[in-house]
């Protein structure tokens, strides 16, 4: 693993995921438990008054909180919150990125706090976060 | 939902952290770590959103609003926070899990009407009883439908 630049304003590569389909929404219920069919059933969807199924927001919190972890180690993570804005749709092309906004000392350990922001493609917001992790070695 | 729900606690569960479980959610989250693989290099550390999966563990008497009449259609996830008191959990870890309502409280909404804000806390604790990671979920009632969450 090459060094991780540990400086405030740093960020990773933001990561342009593939098309959304409803085919990740039903990978993800199944991995996570929530059935909800307002996510895969569009006669549902459309009952309840929507276009098509949409996105699960838990879902996209996920991606942001592992495109995090790819960065800055998985056992590091130590907090990480999601805002859900907008609703995502099927189709669309989500864009996960993060900044580190300070580096600093909190008992005896050395702390990373970043940004995290999940957009779509209309350079609407779907989910913001915020994270802190431990500094990789 | 009312400011009477606070303090209520669901009842505490057992969670078992398993490795093809956090395989199989790091996938479906798009993870490219191989520290969510496990196999020959040890148990996998699990993924920061995990346990969200812990209501594989649960049945209806866990949830703090066991009971409560509730209209879902104008409940929406606001915000999700997980906290970790040491490196997640890895598979084979045995956690006890335990729900209850932190806090409701009102707030005017930006397009009129009211939103109630209820936060409701999970927390993980190993055999010894030591914290090992809370879960505070954010669901906002609004007083319309919405296209929001």
């Amino acid at each position: 693993m090459t060094t991780t630049d540990l400086t405030v304003g740093a960020g990773r590569e933001p990561f342009v995921d593939k098309p959304l389909t409803i085919t990740d929404f039903v990978r993800y219920q199944g991995a996570s438990g929530d059935m909800n069919p307002i996510h895969h059933d569009s006669s549902f969807a459309a009952k309840a008054g929507y276009p098509t199924p949409f996105a699960v927001g838990m879902l996209q919190a996920g991606v942001l909180g592992t495109f995090a972890t790819d960065w800055l180690g998985a056992e590091n993570v130590r907090s990480f919150k999601v805002q859900f804005r907008e609703q995502a749709w099927p189709g669309d092309v989500l864009t996960y990125s993060g900044t580190i906004t300070a580096v600093r000392e909190q008992d005896g350990e050395r702390l990373v706090d970043i940004e995290l922001a999940c957009t779509r493609q209309t350079g609407g917001t779907h989910l913001k976060g915020w994270a802190t992790f431990v500094a990789p070695n | 939902m009312d400011t009477s729900l606070a303090g209520r606690t669901g009842k505490p569960f057992t969670m078992v952290v398993e490795a093809g479980k956090i395989r199989e959610f790091a996938r479906a989250t798009k993870s490219q770590n191989p520290a969510y693989d496990g196999g020959p290099q040890g148990e996998p550390v699990s993924p920061t959103t995990f346990l969200m999966s812990a209501q594989f563990w649960q049945s209806g008497e866990n949830s703090p609003l066991s009971g409560v009449d509730l209209n879902w259609e104008r409940i929406l996830h606001g915000e999700q926070e997980f906290v970790f008191h040491g490196a997640p959990p890895r598979a084979g870890d045995v956690l006890t899990g335990q729900a209850r309502i932190d806090k409701v409280f009102e707030k005017a909404g930006k397009r009129g009407g009211t939103m109630i804000f209820t936060e409701q806390v999970t927390e993980f604790r190993d055999p010894s009883g030591r914290l090992v990671a809370e879960l505070r979920s954010t669901m906002i009632e609004t007083s319309k439908a919405t296209t929001e969450g």
